[in-house]
């Protein structure tokens, strides 16, 4: 098992005949045979490009493929409209990777999305893997490994660290999602800690923070009161001066609050290790569980 | 992005907010001019700056007569003002905003921005106006009003009337102050405000509610559609060197350490500034080069990074995706070769085609210090910048 994607995981690439897009979507084709069933772009419905067929709509791409996951390339200017698109066409799951959407085009968004069933990841987000299985996202596949540690992250390469420090040591991942460091977005640290508890396969978790906010909190609370497994944590920007945005629109710290400090002195009472630098990762995980 | 008060002022204007009748000047003849234009004093003059807490740094003054608004003008203008919020070294006015005074009878603190939480825009009061709001908000957070607003709908009537009634405000004025809010709420959507912040919101003696500060920021993201908007930032208020960086799409933020940062990805390169504290030194700078680390940006990024005279090493950290190693490293040799680059330079490269990208490293002639991991790259320039 592993949470949101697996090898049954059928894909279609919105946005496909970008540049940007087509080459993420071959990325992941080439990756265990993730099914990359086909693309969206309105105008192209018809053709196919690189043997990916394309179609105008989500809707007509859904009926052809039976595709139960998007995965969004399309320009801010057109994102929320794309996101909006395929929770209308009732998917699974929708993984926003395009970066710089408006936010209170997100405020749209998550009012339109209330009382439907899609989850959505992102925006401005790596995307998802389950390692061995399915790659859905701008990840690097080759430094994941399956095995029974789930990672939860709002930046990218920070990822791809933490991912490189456990396979490095041999110990492989579930599921590594890549949340994305926008103010409003679809997933949260706990809404993914809440799949990794239910998923028997997740035995421990690596949650990677950053400054600003206090959705970490909430997920320490979490982790605090209902979850059985380990986590280990880090958090990015006990260097960042207040006041400051530091590439992600996520990361803004002001008047004291959502500081490195107190988010990791509340992750340790809440009892989650964390790791001081960002280079140990992996053995503040080990410290309190082996696998 | 931020723009000046005066600016913001007559935004919320064409959304029909009250705000003191003003205009902005660039010399104090003109001061006076518009000081008597604009009918009897007192009025306020008013240094404009992209920070707040000018009041206490001798930024806002209230002249009696229109001679001491030119006088006022002449001694605040070119004056280097330094507030709680423009750091040590100050910034320098060059325009001041004359306006007319109003009698002020109470102040209030109003403001609307995205909640995280609820994923809403949210109205946020309290009637502690004028004060420093994340005081407020740490000593006496029940003083403190939130109203999240549904985007179907917007602020309705009767939230605006809640918080009015919550302020203490008579009716006359809870009337006044759901055409105020709602004006508020609308300038804020309509704009792609990231906060709209009003401190303080003055009633006046005659019973009226009137804007007396206004501060806007607006989402960077969302102003491709909004040119007259874009066309409002004022070069000057920001650092020549983040312009610089933005313009080969470097993202850049310069801090007061000495060891200089290049890093692909926002996270990353916070999580190295963070490790090279951990091992004591302190970082000169943010500097996220991108997905694509291409030779020209990597120049680019090493000329920034040099033109900041207090850097004294430079530590480059790539993870390597689908950008790889070896690209990197021909781009890091080229660029240090251009540049000449004549302080340490630790360089850790991960990820796709590691091996030959450290085998380009170490044949290139250029004296680079290469690094097996976050923790040996901090801690081998930190000991180089250290001596």
């Amino acid at each position: 098992m592993s949470i949101l994607i697996d090898k049954n995981s059928k894909i279609i690439t919105q946005g496909i005949t970008g540049a940007t897009g087509l080459f993420h979507a071959q990325g992941c084709r080439d990756y265990c045979d993730t099914q990359m069933v086909g693309g969206v772009t309105p105008g192209k419905g018809g053709t196919a490009i690189d043997g990916f067929p394309i179609f105008d709509t989500v809707e007509d791409a859904v009926k052809a493929t039976g595709a139960n996951v998007s995965v969004i390339y399309v320009p801010p200017i057109g994102s929320a409209d794309a996101i909006m698109e395929a929770v209308d066409a009732e998917l699974d799951l929708v993984i926003c990777i395009t970066e710089g959407v408006p936010v209170l085009d997100m405020v749209k968004v998550k009012h339109f999305m209330q009382g439907k069933k899609t989850r959505l990841i992102g925006p401005n987000c790596p995307g998802v893997i389950t390692p061995g299985q399915c790659k859905i996202g701008i990840m690097p596949g080759y430094i994941h490994k399956p095995g029974p540690v789930g990672v939860v992250s709002r930046s990218g390469t920070l990822t791809y660290e933490a991912v490189w420090q456990l396979s490095s040591r041999d110990i492989g991942q579930t599921t590594c999602v890549g949340i994305g460091g926008d103010p409003v977005n679809g997933t949260s640290h706990l809404d993914t800690l809440q799949m990794f508890e239910a998923d028997p396969e997740t035995k421990a978790v690596i949650m990677i923070g950053e400054i600003g906010g206090d959705a970490e909190e909430k997920a320490a609370e979490f982790v605090r009161d209902h979850m059985t497994k380990p986590v280990a944590a880090f958090i990015a920007g006990a260097t960042a001066p207040a006041g400051k945005r530091m590439g992600h629109a996520g990361a803004i710290i002001s008047g004291g609050k959502g500081d490195a400090a107190s988010k990791k002195a509340f992750l340790r009472e809440c009892g989650i290790s964390v790791a001081d630098s960002p280079a140990e990762m992996a053995q503040a995980l080990l410290k309190i569980w082996q696998p | 992005m931020n723009i000046h008060e005066y600016q913001a002022k007559a935004i919320l204007r064409n959304f029909g907010v009250p705000v003191p009748e003003g205009h902005v000047v660039y010399n104090s003849n003109s001061a006076r001019d518009w000081a008597r234009r604009l009918g009897d004093g007192p009025w306020a003059v008013k240094a404009q700056i992209h920070a707040g807490g000018r009041g206490k740094g001798g930024g806002v003054k209230i002249a009696k007569t229109a001679d001491e608004v030119k006088k006022f003008t002449r001694e605040m203008m070119g004056m280097c003002l330094v507030t709680h919020q423009t750091g040590p070294e100050g910034k320098i006015v060059k325009r001041i905003l004359i306006e007319s005074g109003c009698n002020i009878a109470d102040e209030f603190y109003v403001s609307f921005l995205v909640d995280r939480a609820t994923s809403k825009v949210t109205l946020m009061a309290s009637a502690e106006g004028g004060m420093d709001i994340e005081e407020v908000a740490a000593k006496t957070p029940e003083k403190l009003f939130f109203e999240p607003i549904d985007p179907l709908t917007g602020l309705t009537a009767f939230q605006a009337r809640k918080v009015a009634f919550k302020l203490g405000f008579a009716l006359p004025q809870v009337k006044q102050a759901v055409l105020v809010l709602k004006g508020l709420y609308n300038a804020f959507v309509e704009s792609d405000c990231s906060l709209l912040e009003i401190n303080p919101l003055v009633l006046t003696k005659e019973g009226n509610l009137i804007c007396l500060d206004a501060k806007l920021n607006f989402d960077d993201n969302a102003l491709f559609r909004h040119l007259r908007i874009r066309d409002l930032r004022d070069y000057d208020e920001e650092d020549h060197m983040e312009i610089e960086a933005s313009q080969y799409d470097l993202s850049y933020i310069a801090l007061d350490g000495n060891i200089g940062c290049m890093v692909n990805g926002a996270g990353l390169a916070m999580a190295t500034m963070d490790i090279i504290q951990h091992y004591g030194g302190s970082p000169a700078n943010f500097l996220d080069v991108g997905g694509g680390a291409t030779i020209e940006r990597v120049t680019e990024a090493f000329k920034i990074i040099l033109s900041d005279k207090k850097v004294e090493g430079i530590l480059v950290n790539i993870f390597g995706g689908i950008m790889k190693c070896d690209v990197i490293a021909t781009g890091v040799v080229e660029a240090a070769k251009q540049v000449g680059v004549k302080v340490p330079l630790v360089v850790r490269l991960e990820g796709t085609n590691v091996a030959l990208g450290k085998k380009i490293l170490a044949e290139s002639g250029v004296d680079i210090v290469s690094a097996d991991g976050m923790a040996d790259a901090a801690e081998k320039i930190v000991k180089a910048v250290k001596g």
